[in-house]
């Protein structure tokens, strides 16, 4: 089990216990974090799961993979540490793990 | 207060009780579904979980977790048998009554089922839900022989797999070219290319008249000649599930008739997914489609207006399929264009095809090619260059005129 802290864009925090493996996205969909509607289910198909990874995280995130880059490339409100939370997994390593949610999803 | 019900625990089902919670719905939701399982993703089924990339967990749309969390009452593996808008009151099949405030009819859609002779055999499947695949998946194995009826999306998935997996597969398909009810010649070539460089067998302009085998199946009668095989599966198309509504005097046209606001004929009553056949200002026309966003969308349509927020359903319509290593993204109707343009390398397997119809984007499939599929959506309708669209030395979203 690890942490995870999703900060909404009122800046209200929510944070879960989660079970290593799960993806960011199934986390949020699991508990209801809203914005995060995550239509295809995981498959980079959707980008209806963009979220910003807090700064201090994005070393320990792993890479944007190519069609995720695609994806989100016309996403007007894309910032240097956005990711489709699809494609982080939970693990030891990112225990503690905080998350910001934009605004709007595209 | 009646609870909200909703019958059909799928895709639209399950979002449609996370929409309600999520838009601060407090009082009683029972979700009453006919399969034993809790709501699940079927994309995955003839893809990654078929090929054993994802186990079973990953298919389930949440955990039972969010359920129990979110006070919903499941009501899984059992089925509704009638409904009664006067009483504002659904019969499940036990007789037990239960009342609505108001109802989500998300019941889907179900396999066109090929009524021929030895269709009982052991072998023969078809595929819609998770315990079909949980038949089907054994059966996938090295070196046996593979029949599969009907060259759609479906049927072109298992191919893929089965063949990944060394099975020895043919396709049967009655028309003169596979996907042709969903797509163009051009794309219907390169897939047609892909599975042959793979070693599955495409027979065209055939059919299947019957199965043959003592317990087990044995043979596949097609028109042009008899097949061995160890295994059938069956994918030619689906009928959308609206016997309940009928029986109900609801209105029903190629599917359960709603407004743009996922409203049926009835009051109190709603239509999502699957089995709804709706208005789409975008596109121009109503349409009954079978895929994934769209189910989620009018799941959120029909919860917003549930909750007295005014939303009206209006989307283009887009889809997906793996096939090998290979990801095609399609949005809008390829069939109401008037001209077409290839971007990128066919041979590369990496191109897109944009449909126009006087140079307005109405359609775009997508092969490798993520960045032109979200083009598509984002600017559908919009007027393009055809020559710019063309070249990709000018970044695609350039060609928007
Ligand atoms: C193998 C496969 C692959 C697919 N791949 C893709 C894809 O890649 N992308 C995509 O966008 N779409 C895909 N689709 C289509 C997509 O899965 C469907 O469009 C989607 O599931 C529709 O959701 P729904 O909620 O309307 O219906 P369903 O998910 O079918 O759910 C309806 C549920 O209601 C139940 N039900 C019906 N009547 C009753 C009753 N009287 N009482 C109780 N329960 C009842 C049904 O048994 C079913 O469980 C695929 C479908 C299949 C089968
Ligand atoms: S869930 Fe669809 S792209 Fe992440």
């Amino acid at each position: 089990m690890s942490k995870i802290t999703f900060v909404k864009h009122d800046g209200e925090e929510l944070s879960y216990e989660a079970d290593n493996g799960l993806s960011v996205m199934n986390i949020a969909v699991d508990n209801l974090v809203p914005g995060i509607d995550a239509d295809c289910g995981g498959e980079c198909n959707c980008a209806t799961c963009h979220v910003y990874v807090d700064e201090k995280w994005w070393d320990k995130v792993g890479t944007t993979n190519s069609t995720e880059e695609a994806i989100m490339s016309l996403n007007p409100d894309r910032q240097t540490t956005s990711r489709l939370s699809c494609q982080i997994k939970m693990s030891d390593e990112l225990d503690g793990l905080v998350i910001n949610l934009p605004e709007f999803q595209y | 207060m009646s609870p909200i019900v909703i019958i059909g625990a799928g895709q639209a089902g399950g979002q449609a009780v996370a929409s309600l919670r999520q838009q601060g719905y407090k009082e009683e939701i029972i979700l009453i579904g006919d399969e034993p399982h809790l709501p699940y993703q079927r994309p995955f089924l003839s893809k990654q979980y078929l090929s054993g990339e994802h186990e079973e967990g990953r298919v389930f749309l949440r955990a039972e977790k969010f359920y129990n969390d979110h006070n919903i009452t499941l009501r899984i593996g059992e089925r509704v048998k009638s409904i009664d808008p006067n009483s504002r009151q659904i019969t499940m099949e036990n007789g037990e009554l239960i009342s609505y405030q108001d109802l989500i009819l998300a019941t889907g859609s179900r396999p066109r089922i090929l009524n021929i002779p030895g269709s009982d055999l052991n072998g023969i499947f078809y595929l819609r839900t998770l315990d079909d695949v949980n038949n089907i998946k054994p059966t996938i194995q090295s070196g046996k022989k593979l029949v599969i009826i009907g060259g759609g999306y479906i049927g072109l998935e298992v191919a893929s797999v089965a063949a990944t997996a060394g099975m020895q597969v043919t396709v049967i398909e009655t028309e003169d070219r596979i996907l042709k009810r969903v797509t163009t010649p051009e794309m219907s070539a390169f897939y047609h290319q892909l599975h042959t460089d793979r070693g599955v067998s495409i027979v065209l302009n055939s059919g299947v008249s019957g199965f043959e085998g003592n317990d087990d199946l044995t043979h596949v009668i097609c028109k042009d000649e008899k097949r061995e095989a160890d295994v059938a599966i069956v994918g030619i198309g689906i009928i959308p599930n609206i016997e309940l509504a009928e029986a109900a005097n609801i209105e029903c046209d190629n599917g359960i008739t709603t407004n743009d606001k996922c409203q049926t004929s009835s009051p109190h009553i709603y239509a999502a997914g699957d089995c709804s056949n709706h208005p789409n200002p975008i596109i121009g026309r109503r349409l009954r489609l079978e895929s994934v966003p769209n189910a989620m969308d009018q799941a959120k349509i029909a919860a917003s207006n549930i909750m007295g927020k005014e939303a009206s359903y209006s989307a283009v319509p887009w889809f997906w399929s793996d096939q090998y290593e290979h990801k095609l993204q399609m949005v809008g109707y390829s069939a109401d264009g008037n001209s077409q343009v290839l971007r990128g390398n066919k041979d590369k397997q990496h191109f897109s095809i944009f449909y126009l119809k006087d140079d307005h984007l109405v359609a775009v499939d997508a092969v490798n090619s993520a960045r032109e599929f979200m083009v598509g959506r984002k600017f559908y309708g919009k007027k393009f260059d055809p020559i710019k669209l063309a070249d990709e030395a000018i970044e695609v979203q350039d060609a928007v005129i």
